[in-house]
């Protein structure tokens, strides 16, 4: 990267799996630490990530969208790509994270949401999951579509997660 | 005298950053903070970050245990 590049990292954080979002959020804090400007644009299963309901609940507009919204439940109920064992897998990885001392989901969660990286929501896929701003935790800035999201990111590099 | 410290050795990325950041952000005017960490990495970026976010790097010092202290400034 040029010296005089923008110090900038956009994250498109379309999974909603466990392992994937301790990497966007790994990234993201660890940038923002560094003195990036950083977006995480959150769209399909990642906004599972967000959601203000850590649980499992039928929301969203229509019976549909609220068994989507219940079967892939929020952030308490990310399941692990692989080894997944049932729901057991990623509660079993955040207590191997802790006692190797390396930082767990939260953890690099709270730290991003404290280094102020900006948090967006994509609107399309609200559409399809019947869901609105309000269903989604106060650190997300705004709900948008992809011209402003390659506003925001332009200039700096992207990464899809 | 530093009026904070903290201490990352037993830290990994991202952190050993994160908290340096996050510390640093505390400091007032004319005050210090003293980091103590151990590796490489954040021996090289930590100092580095500080700098690119305006803050005064005073010293980096070897501790006998193969740590090394930094103190920052603001």
């Amino acid at each position: 990267m040029a010296e005089d590049a923008p110090k900038k990292l956009s994250l498109i954080a379309f999974s909603g799996d466990f392992d994937k979002a301790v990497a966007a959020f790994t990234m993201a804090s660890g940038a923002a630490a560094v003195n990036y400007e950083v977006h995480v644009f959150f769209t399909f299963w990642g906004l599972n990530i967000i959601k203000a309901t850590k649980g499992r609940a039928f929301q969203g507009r229509g019976a549909l969208a609220g068994a989507f919204n219940f079967l892939a439940g929020g952030p308490n109920n990310l399941p692990m790509t692989r080894l997944n064992m049932m729901g057991a897998a990623p509660r079993l990885m955040t207590r191997l994270t802790r006692k190797r001392r390396v930082a767990t989901l939260t953890e690099l969660f709270e730290a991003s949401k404290a280094l102020k990286v900006r948090f967006w929501a994509c609107e399309m896929s609200m559409n399809i999951l019947g869901l609105t701003k309000d269903d989604f935790i106060s650190e997300v800035q705004d709900v948008i579509g992809v011209p402003k999201f390659l506003e925001l990111s332009r200039g700096g590099e992207t990464l899809f997660i | 005298m530093a009026e904070h410290f903290l201490d990352i050795t037993a830290d990994s990325c991202p952190m050993t950053f994160v908290k340096a950041k996050l510390e640093l952000e505390k400091l007032r005017p004319g005050e210090n903070l003293e980091v103590r960490l151990r590796g490489s990495e954040p021996l090289e970026n930590v100092p580095r970050s500080a700098r690119e976010a305006g803050y005064r790097v005073e010293k980096v010092s070897e501790n006998e245990d193969g740590t090394h202290t930094l103190i920052l400034g603001a």
